[in-house]
């Protein structure tokens, strides 16, 4: 008898810790409150996808956008569409505890309309970052672990830092994120990690994050080095007056295969990866030439955020 | 020379002193705004003078003569004020060479070694010229303008579905598309200058060469046959012209708004002319009209850039607006 009242109180308790409900407060800044633990999770943006792996709930995802290629185990859930182009029959189909969508989404008054709980959710740069990740946390009920990871990825960062060679680390950088050209600005994450590996963006913050420049600009400000996705690169020496440029002229231009683009530009759990990326490039910038890749350019459309 | 008036000499001596005086300011305006070089020897300064801002002013006037060349030809042969140069489809089909060949870089190695070799420019050139050759297979040749004007509609809106279907599918390129698709003139350097001046160079002489015929369409195509014109000849010179200039414009400098149009108009409004003046005096305005608008995108929050087309859409369209409502304006009422 006694027995069976324990297993009961345990099993009450049990019930009740799961059903737990679970309210957050999105970056629309509406309120979004789930009876329990989402089952079932579509994210509809690669960040947001390596987020809730990297929280070790990759097994909850039941579906994501086209261009969600990372973890490995990502890749084989079913494709939902691209950005703009989500198909809403298939993401009904999955019947979905919660959708996690990026601010821009145009799906989400279409989906809350279907009842669907969605979760808006942009993360922009690295307070972003940590945010988004406490956020999601929250929402599989593991709070504690989004403190763990963070801490993780801002201490690998802050050695990738302290590991470079004093030469390498005061470098003037241009990073180019599209030929237009658009660059990286400090206050993108792109610079605010940069900026922490010693590097000098020639891109000043008040420019805003990703501005479209004058090419004379970059040709004036003369960086050392140069970091490019392999998409813009052909060409990029080619371009009038910028055989000048001391990245050009000392061959310390790094092209980023579309693997490195994809770490690079999603501002998600993989910052320490492009952390160390971009120390990489500092380094050997630091040393010599900087190698190209050997392999031909050749990636699957969307490798962007 | 009997029907190029003193009074548009006068004009002509203007517009190529305006055009002057806007390369030297063109050359005065970078990065950083306003800031005219000294002769001080500085490699970079002299690197950034000749390398970019001459071709770059240079590109920006020569790709607006073109469009406002093309504009002047299409409305005069397709005696409607509101033709420009993207009527056959030109724009449209540019705008899918140039999302073509983005979406096939990286789809395979084969394919992305097949688009470097082709480039941007060669890419959006052969879609420009490919859909006005696809306007002329679907009109059934060049005899009946409106067959053409209808043909160059669907052409233009399928070929435009078809572009905006490839950035859909592959969001990295949104960007590259949307920086073509406004226009820009950053990257223009001598090479691309050379190849836009032989173009207008060819373009000019075809398009005086039948000026006299474009005088005798306008007062219609029966009148016209009437008078010894080859329609069917002229019509063709005149299309292989609208294509070439367009195509050559739109491949260096993107899809620049308004220029062709306006430019046309402009010179009308300083009074009666003849096509021959028109065709001369137009691409002057052009010029003029996207050299200053080039200089104001650099300008005006430098060291960042406004896309070019914006300015001209801005400064033509108001333009326009005010030529509409000026007292008299043969653009206003009857015409």
């Amino acid at each position: 008898m006694k027995k069976t009242l324990v297993a009961a109180a345990l099993l009450l308790t049990a019930v009740l810790a799961q059903a737990a409900p679970i309210s957050l407060k999105d970056d629309r800044g509406s309120t979004i409150t789930l009876p329990d633990v989402p089952k079932r999770i579509v994210s509809l943006l690669p960040s947001l996808t390596e987020t809730v792996c990297e929280l070790g709930e990759c097994a909850r995802l039941v579906g994501t956008d086209r261009f969600s290629n990372h973890p490995a185990s990502a890749r084989a859930l079913p494709k939902l569409g691209g950005l703009d182009d989500t198909s809403i029959e298939a993401l009904v189909a999955l019947k979905p505890d919660v959708v996690l969508v990026s601010l821009s989404s145009r799906l989400m008054d279409r989906l809350e309309a279907l009842g669907i709980k969605v979760v808006a959710l942009e993360p922009k740069n690295l307070t972003d970052v940590q945010r988004v990740l406490g956020k999601i946390a929250l929402l599989l009920g593991k709070p504690d672990d989004a403190r763990r990871i963070w801490n993780r990825i801002d201490g690998a960062i802050t050695q990738t830092a302290t590991q470079l060679p004093p030469a390498a680390r005061s470098l003037s950088v241009y990073y180019e994120v599209d030929s237009a050209p658009y660059a990286a600005g400090a206050s993108s994450f792109i610079g605010e990690i940069l900026a922490r590996l010693g590097g000098r963006n020639i891109v000043p913050a008040e420019l805003g994050p990703f501005p479209k420049l004058n090419p004379e600009f970059v040709v004036r400000a003369d960086p050392q080095v140069i970091m490019v996705g392999q998409r813009s690169a052909p060409g990029l020496p080619q371009r009038p007056g910028w055989s000048g440029i001391r990245a050009v002229k000392t061959q310390k231009v790094c092209v980023w295969v579309p693997a490195e683009s994809d770490v690079l530009v999603r501002p998600g759990p993989r910052m320490a990866e492009a952390a160390a990326l971009m120390a990489r490039c500092l380094r050997e910038a630091a040393a010599g030439p900087v190698a190209l890749p050997t392999a031909v350019f050749n990636a699957p459309p969307g490798g962007m955020r | 020379m009997s029907s190029f008036s003193a009074r548009h000499r006068l004009w002509l001596l203007a517009l190529l002193i305006g055009s002057a005086a806007l390369l030297a300011l063109g050359l005065a305006i970078g990065s950083t705004g306003w800031s005219p070089m000294q002769n001080d020897g500085d490699p970079v300064m002299r690197q950034i003078l000749w390398d970019i801002r001459a071709p770059r002013s240079l590109g920006a006037w020569l790709a607006g003569a073109l469009l406002a060349l093309a504009g002047a030809v299409a409305q005069g042969l397709f005696r409607n004020p509101l033709a420009d140069p993207y009527l056959l489809g030109c724009s449209a089909g540019a705008s899918l060479g140039v999302a073509a060949l983005l979406f096939m870089m990286g789809f395979s190695p084969a394919a992305t070694a097949l688009a470097l070799r082709i480039g941007m420019t060669g890419a959006a050139f052969a879609g420009a010229v490919g859909a006005v050759l696809l306007t002329l297979l679907l009109a059934r040749g060049v005899e009946q303008s409106l067959r053409l004007l209808l043909a160059g509609v669907v052409v233009g809106v399928v070929l435009g579905s078809g572009s905006a279907l490839l950035t859909l599918m592959n969001p990295d390129i949104l960007r590259a598309m949307q920086a073509f698709m406004l226009g820009s003139t950053g990257f223009v350097g001598w090479s691309a200058v050379s190849i836009m001046a032989v173009c207008l160079g060819a373009c000019l002489l075809v398009g005086l060469g039948c000026s006299r015929s474009l005088d005798a369409l306008s007062l219609g195509e029966a009148t016209a046959a009437s008078l010894g014109v080859r329609l069917a000849l002229v019509r063709l010179a005149l299309i292989g012209t609208l294509a070439l200039a367009t195509g050559a414009a739109v491949a260096q400098c993107g899809l620049i708004a308004f220029v062709g149009l306006v430019a046309p108009h402009l010179v009308r409004s300083w009074g009666p002319v003849t096509h021959q003046s028109l065709l001369l005096l137009s691409p002057l305005a052009g010029g003029m009209l996207l050299l200053s608008a080039d200089i104001a995108a650099r300008w005006v929050i430098a060291p960042q850039e406004l896309p070019v087309g914006i300015i001209t859409a801005l400064l033509g369209g108001s333009y326009l607006l005010w030529l509409m409502h000026r007292r008299g304006s043969g653009l206003g009422g009857a015409r």
